[in-house]
């Protein structure tokens, strides 16, 4: 499959770990990419009406399955943690290019999590040579996509049924 | 029941072909194989689907769609008078989303029959 990429570099993300306060005064550590008990926790109290194009999983074997998988090798993790629980997770997956997917438990959204936490995890990867990222994105999720937007993500000329959008990182910083 | 089932070949199509038969001998529907090319040329992709089909000792219809699969499966669906398209439901990326062909996503618009999606 052939993607558009911005020409553009985007740069400027920053790193890991990092502790941010969220718009509810809740202190937030972005960190902690292998904690894998944690991240199954979260996906099983995960709403399913927040789930997107089949992931994640609802049953814990195939949550187990799955996060096994995008937590092995050729890919990059970075977790939200609130005290003891992990709250947000992003991933990304591949070799030349990485699919991108972010997810934040229902409590802590709309609360600038997911902002800080996509960010930060851009910084990680541009700092780990990751420079081509995309991900795809129900074309009716405007929070989602206006997200995407706001850290440099464009729309993707793809014939998808959902949308894809692909964000080009400055990896020479 | 009138099914018609669409193939492009690829290993999703091939499983959804594999399943669509075995329901329809279940309950005794006549099926339509309307083969399409995707990742292969529609040649190669008729020639699997006979192979397979052979294999499974079914005896269905192949027919080829070449152009706009999605716009072509419509028509002959309609017009054939049939009453359920199966397509395969999709193929995972690599963090496992679920992703539509632009042929699957041209008949789930526009079909006026059911459509069947098989995963």
């Amino acid at each position: 499959m052939t993607r558009t990429y911005p020409e553009e570099a985007v740069s400027g993300f920053p790193q890991p770990t990092r502790e941010v306060t969220d718009s509810e005064g809740r202190t937030i550590l972005l960190c902690c990419p292998n904690e894998s008990e944690r991240l199954v926790e979260m996906y099983l109290a995960f709403d399913p009406a927040d789930r997107a194009q089949g992931i994640p999983p609802v049953e814990e074997s195939t949550i187990r399955e799955w996060l096994d998988r995008i937590t092995g090798p050729d890919t990059l993790n970075l977790v939200a943690r609130h005290g003891d629980r992990t709250v947000g997770h992003v991933v990304f997956v591949g070799d030349t290019e990485y699919e991108l997917a972010i997810f934040v438990l229902q409590a802590y959204q709309n609360a600038g999590i997911g902002t800080a936490l996509l960010r930060t995890a851009l910084g990680a990867a541009a700092a780990t040579g990751i420079e081509r990222v995309w991900l795809s994105v129900e074309r009716w999720n405007n929070a989602a996509i206006a997200l995407y937007r706001r850290v440099g993500f464009e729309a993707a000329d793809t014939p998808e049924f959902g949308m894809e959008m692909t964000l080009r990182l400055d990896v020479t910083e | 029941m009138r099914v018609i089932v669409g193939v492009n070949g690829s290993e999703s199509a091939m499983a959804a072909l594999v399943a669509a038969t075995e329901r329809a001998r279940a309950v005794d529907d006549d099926l339509t194989v309307a083969v399409y090319g995707g990742p292969d040329p529609v040649d190669v992709v008729e020639t699997r689907v006979r192979d397979r089909l052979s294999t499974l000792d079914i005896d269905a219809p192949v027919e080829r769609l070449e152009g706009h699969p999605g716009g072509l499966l419509v028509e002959r669906a309609e017009q054939g008078g049939f009453d359920r398209i199966i397509l395969p439901g999709g193929t995972r990326s690599p963090l496992g989303k679920i992703q539509f062909d632009s042929t699957v996503e041209f008949v789930l618009l526009n079909a006026q029959t059911a459509v069947t999606l098989i995963r």
